[in-house]
């Protein structure tokens, strides 16, 4: 699809990336691929940027501590800010430092998103794996590719994962966090590139399934 | 423009300088994605002209008092190389190149959903690097296309083209000697499908049976040059056989 194609969504109701004219027609927002589920009709952009929406996963840098926040860079247009209220953690303000400082990965949830996209996220909900990242690799790919990455129900990253024995977190944003063995980390990180680049093309399990397999040798089965 | 020359700008067999007919395009070549660290860009080849587009953005923009708080501001920075032109041109911004970044500007803007991401800015670097006339129109028209592949949300894609009277006569598309010894030159640019005018500026004069006559010229040929557009976006994402979109995703 192109920007401005015309879209006649049916009795599926449209959903992300079409844009209603004034008329009332549906026309494609983006230069991406058309996708129908049962129940929406989306548009899914080859790249773009990613926008924070409340409830998203996302993989976020700590880019600076305030007195009672932090600032997220999250791959987004805008910063997001964690404050200190929104951590498992016991924070005195003016001591986050301690906590996290630059540099440092969160694995966090949008809690919060205005008008004027500024965002609030959250470590503070348990049972969804949010933290701190600590050790292993980052990678970045397009935000609008993640859906390929984790696949149906997860089988595309589970499946790299199991082949790896590599511990992966995959951000909403197009952060990847690979935790591993190194030589296992590459492994993991040259799949999901794969998975990126023909993410708009048919049997793509397939062909991942086959690359895992041909770089079997290279794996270092000691998990840890 | 109008410049009193001896110089025949229509043979006598009705062709023009480079043979073409009245209504016939230079050839267009469009690429996309070929610089790696911008977001979505460009090349195009129209005619002579040579042009490089290179999108950045949405990112937040600085300095903090050009924010918009209700939308996005484009940030179109034409700019022609020095050696770009037959006598070498000053470099920097001149009077000429700070008025096409304003109207290639509002142009893209009317194209782009700016209202999206409020508080930032898209950087649209266009550089010049050969002119060969027409190069406001033939910048937008790639300034679109560098857009659509960034992934920026778009109403429509931005199409131009020029036309302009020489020796009396309407012609589309004018080459540097029919702009430089010509009677008048008319750039106009659209949004593809529903052909509203973004752009349309006039150099020298036409009458109004003679801009109608242009106009629907330019707009006829429109549809010739989003057809490019379209085919250069998916030139890059062609996969040996077909790549038929997986239903589902996550």
């Amino acid at each position: 699809m192109f920007p401005g194609e015309d879209i006649e969504p049916g009795d599926l109701k449209p959903r992300n990336g079409l844009h209603r004219d004034p008329d009332g027609k549906y026309t494609s927002q983006y230069f991406g691929v058309i996708q129908k589920g049962d129940e929406y009709i989306d548009i899914v952009p080859f790249s773009g940027s990613y926008f924070p929406r409340r409830g998203d996963k996302v993989i976020g840098k700590i880019m600076d501590v305030g007195p009672s926040m932090w600032t997220v860079d999250i791959k987004s247009p805008y910063m997001t800010m964690l404050h200190m209220n929104d951590t498992p953690w016991r924070t005195i303000s003016g001591d986050l430092k301690k906590f996290l400082t630059s540099g440092d990965y969160i694995y966090a949830r949008v809690m919060n998103v205005n008008e004027i996209k500024e965002s609030w996220i959250t470590l503070k909900e348990p049972g969804i794996g949010l933290r701190k990242l600590e050790g292993g690799h980052i990678m970045s790919i397009p935000a609008p590719k993640v859906p390929r990455i984790i696949g149906k129900n997860g089988s595309m990253v589970n499946m790299v994962k199991d082949a790896t024995f590599t511990r992966i977190v995959i951000g909403q944003n197009g952060l990847i966090w690979i935790d591993g063995l190194p030589e296992n980390v590459i492994v993991a990180s040259e799949a999901i590139g794969l998975i990126e680049t023909e993410a708009h093309a048919t049997g793509l399990t397939d062909r991942i399934t086959e690359y895992l397999k041909s770089k079997k040798g290279e794996i270092n089965g000691n998990t840890q | 423009m109008g410049t009193p020359s001896d110089k025949k700008l229509i043979n006598e067999n009705g062709l023009r300088l480079d043979g073409r007919g009245d209504e016939e395009l230079r050839p267009i070549k469009i690429t996309t994605d070929v610089l790696e660290r911008a977001d979505g860009s460009a090349f195009m080849e129209w005619g002579g002209n040579k042009i490089l587009v290179a999108v950045y953005g949405p990112r937040e923009a600085y300095p903090k008092h050009t924010q918009d708080i209700e939308k996005s501001v484009i940030k179109a920075r034409y700019n022609m190389a020095a050696f770009s032109v037959d006598e070498r041109k000053r470099p920097g911004p001149d009077r000429r190149s700070t008025e096409i970044s304003k109207v290639i500007s509002e142009a893209l803007s009317a194209a782009v959903l700016v209202e999206q991401f409020p508080r930032t800015q898209i950087d649209v670097f266009i550089e010049v690097v050969q002119a060969d006339a027409g190069t406001r129109i033939a910048s937008l028209t790639a300034a679109s296309v560098a857009l659509a592949s960034a992934g920026i949300p778009m109403r429509d894609m931005v199409v131009g083209c020029s036309a302009g009277k020489v020796e009396d006569r309407i012609v589309l598309d004018l080459s540097k000697d029919e702009d430089n010894f010509g009677q008048a030159d008319l750039p106009m640019a659209v949004l593809s499908k529903d052909k509203q005018v973004v752009l349309a500026q006039m150099d020298g004069d036409l009458s109004k049976e003679e801009f109608g006559k242009a106009t629907e010229m330019i707009i006829k040929a429109t549809d010739r040059i989003a057809d490019i557009q379209r085919k250069a976006l998916s030139e890059k994402y062609k996969i040996e056989n077909l790549p038929e979109p997986e239903s589902g995703g996550e």
